[in-house]
């Protein structure tokens, strides 16, 4: 039987009709039927099955934990201990974590079974998935098109029915974008909200880990594991982590939900985009919230804005990447610099290399404050709007993407055109704000749209509530 | 603006990377095409705003300052590319005079 929500599939598994042991071995014959699909870079099927075995003795004895038997698959950007982590990159061949990352850890201590390691764009850069050292991944719902990115694996791995949730990382919209593009619930939470500890660093002050989950529930049950302070990561909030899960079916009271002018009138956006946010508006309004069309004049500068600031991050956090004390090193260098330069040109893809390119430009002495200083304070510029909007309004309100997954032969000759891509989700990692994708219809090929809920630092609980009401 | 060649060669070099010729020349033309993109914040008047640094508006934790092994020296050697018992193995810095 198809897994629908935790709490109906916990009750199988204390009834005795359905044992962890079977429900892996399943999920592991279906992940064998789908491996077109490229969605797993790799099936951790001895692990699995052993711990399953763990877990429903766990049930029996009654002292299993609060995900017991949850089948997740994590982005290939994870550290789980004694496995193989790569950012699907090249640079990153044979390396295995000496460590499990915190929000892992969590889940772990409540009795998950982490079922592999997903496909996703090298370091998380990319829109698409097709920046994968391992290859593009296929959006199950289309062979022929992309599930989006960068957490393309993960979204396609749940889409496809290949675990129960999955995580991934957002850090302009790499969690979103395919959650819209596969029909599934995608959260980014507040930064801060879940510890980094354990996530390969892209860009530090935009990233934050999120689950995929096929509803709110799930999502608010994953979020409140994971989340709370912790010690490894000094930027990771000491703020009292609610019991999302407990109070997601509460009635929400009538919300304040503003939505951009300048989204509503966005050239690329497509018309059953359109027409599905417009509906969206409309069924709001018929729950009583109210909906309110605001000038907002930063759309277009927010992708800008977004790219200088993490090319800037991402030059110096992949700077450790250098052939030295792990992962890969150029076979034919004998000299230290060409260690360095022949390890890093064969082991990195051609989208890092641009974003590094640039990134150490923004940085470099002359352009720093033009570039990188002025990305600053365009951000402050753009979290002070924010601010002052979310004191009026409960949620921004827009599309999740402009259109519907695109195909996989699309041919860009300008990389600015796939940046394009994140243009409604930037926002939230730009402001560190909490959003979530819900999927609310389909698009002129069929395929899921989703629609995003964006809400005020630490609001989740109210978040994912609101977020109940769209679809 | 426009970046140029020795402009571009110069960035790979500090982010240690190499380029053939041809792939200079796609570099360049993104580049300049990504840059053509993100200048349009040069549209904003940022006059007297104060750079946004710090995500969190928490004031930083402080913890004891006591030393711990969490890492054995096999660890830390495991995902060597090239190693020996008790050494990570890199070409020769010093040269012989």
């Amino acid at each position: 039987m198809a897994y629908s929500d935790y709490p109906s599939y916990r009750k199988e598994l204390e009834s005795g009709s359905l044992t962890v042991v079977a429900e892996v071995e399943r999920i592991l014959e279906k992940i064998d039927q789908s491996a077109h699909l490229n969605a797993y870079l790799e099936v951790f099927a001895s692990d699995a099955r052993a711990r399953a075995s763990v877990i429903d003795q766990k049930i029996a004895h009654k002292t299993a934990g609060r995900l017991a038997g949850m089948v997740i698959a994590i982005k290939d950007n994870l550290c789980f201990k004694d496995h193989k982590v790569s950012a699907s990159s090249k640079i990153l061949e044979g390396f295995q974590s000496l460590f499990t990352g915190t929000a892992i850890e969590r889940l772990l201590a409540e009795d998950v079974v982490i079922i592999g390691r997903t496909n996703c764009d090298e370091f998380a850069m990319g829109s698409s998935n097709l920046n994968s050292a391992f290859g593009p991944v296929l959006n199950p719902l289309d062979n022929s098109r992309v599930p989006g990115g960068s957490s393309g694996g993960s979204a396609a791995a749940l889409a496809a029915g290949l675990c129960h949730a999955s995580l991934g990382s957002d850090t302009g919209g790499s969690i979103r974008q395919p959650a819209s593009f596969t029909g599934l619930w995608g959260l980014k939470p507040t930064y801060g909200r879940i510890s980094r500890h354990g996530l390969i660093a892209y860009a530090s002050s935009f990233d934050q880990i999120g689950p995929f989950a096929l509803n709110a529930y799930d999502s608010a049950l994953l979020l409140e594991i994971m989340a709370g302070k912790d010690e490894y990561d000094s930027t990771c909030s000491e703020q009292a982590v609610p019991s999302y899960s407990k109070h997601i079916e509460e009635p929400v009271s009538k919300k304040k939900i503003a939505v951009f002018k300048s989204v509503l009138n966005h050239q690329g956006l497509d018309p059953a985009v359109q027409a599905n946010f417009h509906q969206q508006i409309e069924q709001l309004k018929q729950k009583g919230h109210t909906v309110e069309e605001v000038d907002f004049d930063y759309l277009d500068y927010l992708v800008p804005v977004y790219y200088l600031l993490t090319t800037a991050e991402a030059s110096s956090n992949l700077a450790r990447f250098d052939g030295v004390h792990y992962g890969f090193r150029a076979s034919e260098a004998e000299e230290p610099e060409a260690v360095y330069k022949k390890s890093r040109t064969q082991g990195f893809g051609k989208e890092v290399k641009r974003r590094i390119l640039l990134g150490t430009f923004v940085l470099s002495s002359g352009y720093y404050d033009a570039y990188y200083g002025n990305a600053q304070r365009a951000r402050r510029l753009v979290t002070n709007e924010m601010n002052t909007l979310l004191e009026k309004f409960d949620f921004i309100l827009t599309p999740t993407t402009p259109h519907e997954a695109f195909r996989l032969d699309r041919k860009d000759t300008d990389p600015t055109v796939m940046y394009l891509e994140d243009i409604f989700t930037v926002l939230a990692n730009i402001c560190g704000l909490p959003a979530v994708s819900v999927p609310t219809g389909y698009g002129s090929s069929k395929l899921p749209l989703g629609t995003q809920l964006m809400g005020k630092a630490f609001s989740e609980l109210e978040l994912l509530q609101t977020a109940k009401q769209l679809g | 603006m426009k970046l140029t060649r020795d402009q571009i060669e110069k960035l790979a070099h500090l982010a240690r990377l190499e380029f053939s010729d041809s792939e200079m020349d796609e570099m360049m033309n993104d580049l300049d095409k990504m840059l053509g993109f993100v200048d349009r914040i040069s549209e904003l008047d940022l006059k007297g705003v104060e750079p946004l640094i710090y995500m969190n508006p928490e004031v930083d934790k402080l913890r004891e300052d006591k030393a711990e092994i969490r890492i054995t020296k096999e660890d830390a050697l495991k995902n060597a590319p090239n190693r020996d018992t008790d050494y990570f193995r890199f070409p020769r810095v010093l040269k012989d005079s």
